[in-house]
């Protein structure tokens, strides 16, 4: 097959006025890659639920185009229905028919979907949600996280052009949030669908997507890989406490006599406690503007163990006129430093100098 | 003592009307109900309240036009007459378009609320699924209104049964054809026959006590309002 195209491109309008809310409409033009996870990330009211809406045609009278994989859903002179997409989509709150047991649930997509599932791949959808249990149940026989897992491999079972899920978890509490969560890390591993993935949760952000938009007021603010997004200070995202950079690193060291393991990646490594990860795993870290710190040579008596060489790439201003976030490199990777304006004074700091950042803690995303 | 044989000939024709009667409405409540429940069209108000008339009207005004429509000189009746039915008015198929009309809100307006109870949902994740509108409301919309069906049903047979006002003015009082089990009590009154309508009509409270009694207990099963007026 040719590889020409394979995008998602995505132009509508969709006027919002006859709502009553803040948001008048939402103008919209990206393009999204059709791999891995995309984020759509915003306030509640910037738009990003009826964007999802739009595209799997749920809203009325939208306007503009949506090529998906070359196929086009939607254009001036032809609106494909919704049951005509081939969308899958994850709804916020539970959305089985309450009616039909999660057999019955997941059988009700397959059978009206034009491609055939083979029986190889429902086995493996019901396996990877952990669903072999659960199949003669009910629906208000499940938990909140047991439906969503049944919600999703019922989507999935589509064999969908393109995955849909509006904050797929945040019906749902912090543990059954964290039972969902590796559930969904497996899917973007093992299965080539593309997701979209609507949350207001930056740590969902940092721990799925590889491709991340930001909406505000119904209008794209960024859009791009997640580390560029993420690691970009002049963004008017404000994430405020949260603001920080994703690194991709493989664990290659561990420490048995202190309980630490050893990553590395493109511009350094970082120690980290020893959560059991194995050698040559591939790891997503997240770094904190706030647990950074600048230093003019390497100490060596300080407390902190994580040191990396860098170099200053942008200094920008803040909302809060005593601080000051500063963009750094360490070789391909970008770090943040969130700082005093008293303190890059008195380091002189500017752009271009080399200089190291001391970095008080890492979080293990995955 | 027992019934006597025009009791049981009263009592298997209004059987036979409300039976009738209920599967028709069914049918035809059913899309409109589901119309009314789905649309945002300005004739939503005023269809809703031209289906709930017969909850306020004295039942003489809605039978007596219905016998002017039907008779030789109404709209309908000229129809049937063109199409060699002769006019409906004093026959059991004018009973039948009678009581359709009076018994119309008690059928519609549970599945109005069922269906209404659904919301949009369900639909839409049917949607997503692959399944078109037709599809959607017979995969989706009927089988989760299911109990709206039951009270509709057993509201609109239980309605049919108990009408009187109706019946007289356009079904008259013809044994076997249009003489209801009300019909028939009123005749055992007039004629001073008190235990005879005392009999019938026992059998109509206990009837519709029990009715009502399932009614009731599906209600609470499903917290869901069944009648109200207007839409």
């Amino acid at each position: 097959m040719k590889e020409q195209n394979q995008s998602i491109d995505v132009a509508i309008n969709q006027d919002l006025s006859e709502r009553g809310g803040r948001l008048f409409n939402l103008n919209v033009d990206i393009k999204l890659p059709c791999k891995g996870i995309t984020a759509i990330f915003g306030e509640s009211g910037s738009g990003k639920t009826t964007l999802l809406r739009c595209l799997a045609g749920l809203e009325k009278e939208t306007t503009g185009e949506i090529r998906v994989k070359n196929v086009e859903w939607l254009s001036d002179s032809n609106v494909v229905p919704t049951h005509n997409r081939r969308v899958g989509f994850v709804f916020q709150e539970s959305s089985l028919f309450a009616h039909l047991n999660v057999e019955q649930n997941i059988s009700y997509g397959i059978k009206r979907s034009p491609v055939k599932t083979s029986s190889k791949t429902y086995d493996q959808i019901i396996e990877l949600m952990g669903l072999n249990k659960l199949l003669r149940q009910y629906p208000d026989q499940l938990s909140g996280g047991e439906r969503q897992r049944v919600a999703i491999a019922r989507a999935l079972l589509l064999e969908p052009d393109l995955l849909l899920m509006d904050e797929p978890l945040a019906s749902l509490d912090i543990k059954r949030k964290q039972e969902i969560l590796p559930y969904l890390e497996s899917v973007h591993e093992k299965l080539d669908v593309p997701i979209i993935y609507v949350t207001h949760s930056i740590d969902e952000v940092a721990r799925l997507a590889d491709h991340l938009v930001v909406l505000q007021e119904g209008r794209v603010i960024a859009s791009g890989a997640l580390k560029d997004v993420l690691s970009d200070v002049e963004l008017p995202l404000q994430l405020g406490e949260d603001t920080g950079v994703v690194i991709e690193a493989t664990v290659i060291e561990r420490d048995s006599d202190w309980h630490l393991l050893r990553a590395q990646f493109n511009g350094g490594d970082l120690w980290f406690r020893d959560g059991g990860d194995t050698l040559g795993q591939k790891i997503r870290i997240r770094v904190l503007a706030r647990d950074v710190s600048l230093a003019l040579s390497a100490h060596t008596d300080s407390s902190i163990i994580n040191r990396l060489n860098v170099r200053v790439e942008k200094i920008q201003e803040m909302n809060d006129k005593s601080m000051l976030l500063v963009s750094l490199s360490a070789g391909e990777n970008k770090l943040i430093a969130r700082l005093s304006r008293r303190s890059a004074h008195q380091l002189n700091i500017k752009e271009g100098m080399e200089l190291w950042a001391q970095i008080k803690g890492v979080a293990i995303l995955r | 003592m027992g019934f006597s044989e025009a009791d049981i000939t009263a009592i298997l024709l209004t059987l036979r009307l409300a039976t009738t009667v209920t599967i028709l409405l069914l049918l035809m409540g059913a899309p409109l109900a589901w119309w009314l429940a789905r649309t945002s069209s300005r004739f939503k108000g005023p269809i809703g309240a031209l289906i709930a008339l017969p909850l306020v009207l004295p039942p003489t005004v809605l039978g007596f036009y219905l016998l002017l429509a039907l008779g030789p000189n109404g709209p309908i009746g000229q129809i049937t007459q063109s199409l060699g039915l002769g006019t409906l008015a004093f026959s059991y198929s004018g009973l039948v378009i009678g009581s359709i009309f009076y018994s119309l809100p008690f059928v519609v307006q549970p599945l109005q609320n069922a269906f209404e109870a659904i919301g949009d949902r369900p639909l839409e994740v049917a949607a997503t699924l692959g399944a078109g509108p037709v599809d959607r409301f017979f995969s989706v919309a009927l089988p989760m209104a299911k109990p709206g069906f039951f009270t509709a049903a057993v509201l609109g047979f239980a309605h049919t049964v108990g009408e009187f006002g109706v019946v007289l003015m356009i079904g008259g009082n013809i044994p076997g054809e249009t003489r209801v089990v009300s019909v028939q009590i009123y005749d055992h009154v007039e004629a001073l026959a008190y235990d005879q309508a005392n009999q019938l009509a026992l059998l109509m409270i206990v009837f519709s006590f029990l009715v009502l009694l399932s009614v009731y207990g599906l209600q609470r099963k499903s917290h869901r309002q069944v009648l109200r007026f207007g839409s």
